[in-house]
């Protein structure tokens, strides 16, 4: 017990002393995974209000040939601008791009519309430029409408319905709910707590193991009279207690980021108060002691600190997969899904962060399971420190 | 008092070591001679433990390296080739966490420490971190670490690697010290000088072999000649012959 102990505190001091495990432990993870999610949540937000709101510049030349025409786009929040001098001015500018689309209003629209001849209009375009299209379907789709509308005037002033125009009429239904528009976003979360936990530790798991065998304290330390197994037990548990740190710090500076960010604009209202994040932490912890256990193994076997850094990175993503998996294939937790670590992990908190009620079977054997892997592992990092092969 | 009978290690298709066997008694100095490559450190080791020969077994004060390796480690101090320190840990941290791990009393280790430290000459340095220590300042707080314990067997893997005149004079000292206070000193060299200076006993050790194993007079008498380095030439070269 003295010799876990004396490993055990030693690796926390040489670790806290040494500011890269530090920078990875409380700043790498637990910052990035909240400014990444701002980082979205923003974009998304923009993107949202782009399709309805924005206004959009409208190159016209001749506007003053069809006022009413321009004062139908202006209510469509399309700015009218002054276009280039003339229609070959036009084509160029649409060609070079300088404009996305030119809209060109002839000399005797006015004279054609009171003739009811189709009066000509020119809508400048480059199909080949998608970015200018999505502005050209615009301005083509407010020409359509004003079209409708001025068919329907015309209709009524004739003593006809304008509803024979409209022999069908498609009405889009979204069924998206705001917490199934959130999931996707609380899928990201989930695995920036694990991404941060693991990073925690990431560093020290390095260097308990591979960085001791190239600095030459590895063979100094296996010729004192302690067994491996303490030995490596404590430098587990030095590597838990860094990963729970780090887990809990992001867990908190997810719940800070949370409270300034508008997602109320995206209809999504996460359940995230000091409740969730000690209950989260408690869901995570089991994965604590998995994701040391894993790292140090992996990192045992490497033969130089790169090396190891380079292994470790896969780890890094390795929990991301089951979640990935469950997420293209949308499907709905089950029993079976609870005996996969970080994926049951991942179901279980998705649940409680959308408020729903939670299933105590579930988070019993996410538990259990999760812990006996990491019991296992812990094991073979035991049986893999009794080989003499360790030394290189 | 350490007692090797007939060890063999191969790593693969290398044969390193092939049947060593010497004795170190108490009270003397012991000194593994050989060229790189020959087989001390393995040698060295399979004797502190990290290795488990093929063959063959030692037995430090009793305690069998194979089937009691951990009492075996009780009764040793080793330092071995180029051991690392802890960088962000002092000299006298380094130190205190090896009493600490050979269990010490927890009362006593403050001045156990203190004790080694003042021995080793390292009290000028010992609260700095080890990062940046130079050669023979990292060797000094490695031996102060594997001394800590007060040990009555010390393994030394060519120790004076990489130290300067005044730090080999005063490793040197280090060594006759523990020798008048009847520990058994064995340790590796590949400098005939060093080990002619120091030794009781010269076990020279070429091709995973033992070429002879004998006093520093008894090696000239038995090779014929009278300087020792044409000594341990020849004595390398009957290993070669056979």
């Amino acid at each position: 017990m003295r010799t876990f102990l004396t490993v055990f505190f030693k690796e926390i001091l040489d670790n806290i002393r040494d500011r890269r495990t530090l920078a990875s432990a409380l700043i790498m993870g637990p910052i990035f995974g909240p400014v990444m999610f701002a980082f979205v949540i923003n974009m998304s937000i923009d993107r949202a209000l782009d399709n309805t709101e924005s206004s959009m510049d409208l190159p016209v030349i001749g506007q003053e040939h069809a006022p009413n025409l321009m004062r139908f786009l202006e209510s469509r929040n399309i700015v009218i601008v002054e276009g280039p001098e003339d229609i070959d001015g036009a084509a160029e500018a649409v060609k070079t791009g300088k404009h996305d689309v030119v809209l060109v209003v002839p000399e005797n629209f006015g004279e054609q519309l009171a003739d009811t001849i189709p009066a000509r209009v020119e809508l400048f375009s480059d199909e080949a430029n998608s970015q200018g299209e999505k502005e050209a379907r615009r301005a083509r789709n407010a020409l359509y409408a004003y079209n409708q509308q001025l068919a329907g005037i015309r209709l009524s002033a004739r003593g006809i319905n304008p509803m024979l125009l409209r022999p069908i009429n498609v009405d889009e239904v979204d069924v998206s709910t705001p917490s199934g528009r959130s999931a996707m976003l609380l899928g990201m979360m989930s695995y920036f707590f694990i991404f941060a936990l693991l990073m925690g530790g990431m560093y020290l798991a390095i260097d308990t193991t591979a960085g001791e065998r190239e600095r030459g304290s590895l063979e100094p330390l296996l010729s004192l009279p302690v067994t491996r197994g303490q030995l490596i037990l404590g430098k587990i548990m030095a590597t838990c207690v860094f990963m729970a740190a780090s887990l809990m710090l992001s867990l908190l500076s997810f719940f800070v980021v949370l409270k300034f960010m508008p997602l109320e604009q995206l209809g999504m209202t996460p359940n995230f108060g000091l409740p969730v994040v000690a209950a989260a932490f408690f869901l995570l912890l089991p994965f604590v002691l998995l994701g040391a256990s894993l790292m140090t193994l992996v990192a045992s076997f490497t033969k130089s600190y790169k090396e190891a850094q380079t292994w470790l990175s896969v780890v890094l993503i390795a929990p991301t997969l089951p979640i990935l998996v469950v997420s293209i294939l949308t499907l709905r937790p089950q029993l079976e899904f609870m005996f996969v670590p970080s994926l049951s992990q991942h179901l279980i908190l998705v649940d409680m962060v959308k408020n729903e009620p939670l299933n105590g079977l579930h988070i019993a054997i996410s538990v259990c399971s999760t812990l006996f892997f990491g019991a296992v592992l812990t094991w073979a990092c035991a049986r893999l420190y009794r080989r003499e092969g360790l030394l290189g | 008092m350490i007692t090797v009978s007939g060890i063999h290690k191969s790593f693969g298709k290398v044969h390193a070591v092939r049947g060593v066997s010497f004795s170190a008694p108490d009270g003397k100095i012991t000194g593994l001679l050989g060229p790189n490559g020959a087989g001390k450190s393995t040698t060295l080791r399979v004797l502190y433990t990290v290795l488990k020969p093929d063959e063959g077994s030692a037995v430090i004060d009793g305690a069998d390296v194979v089937t009691d390796s951990l009492a075996a480690r009780q009764k040793i101090g080793a330092l071995p080739h180029g051991a690392g320190l802890y960088p962000h840990l002092t000299a006298r941290e380094n130190v205190a966490y090896y009493a600490n791990l050979c269990a010490l009393p927890k009362s006593e280790i403050d001045d156990r420490v203190a004790d080694i430290i003042r021995l080793l000459e390292i009290e000028e340095f010992a609260d700095r971190r080890t990062k940046g220590f130079s050669q023979g300042q990292r060797t000094k707080v490695s031996l102060a670490r594997a001394l800590v314990h007060d040990p009555q067997n010390v393994i030394l893997d060519e120790p004076t690697n990489g130290l300067d005149v005044m730090a080999t004079r005063s490793l040197r000292h280090l060594i006759l010290k523990l020798k008048d206070a009847g520990r058994c000193v064995l340790f590796s060299s590949h400098v005939m000088q060093e080990v002619a200076a120091l030794c009781d006993d010269i076990c020279i050790i070429a091709n995973g072999q033992v070429a002879i194993d004998d006093s520093i007079e008894g090696i000239r008498e038995r090779t014929g000649q009278e300087d020792l380095e044409d000594a341990f030439v020849s004595a390398i070269q009957m290993v070669g012959e056979e």
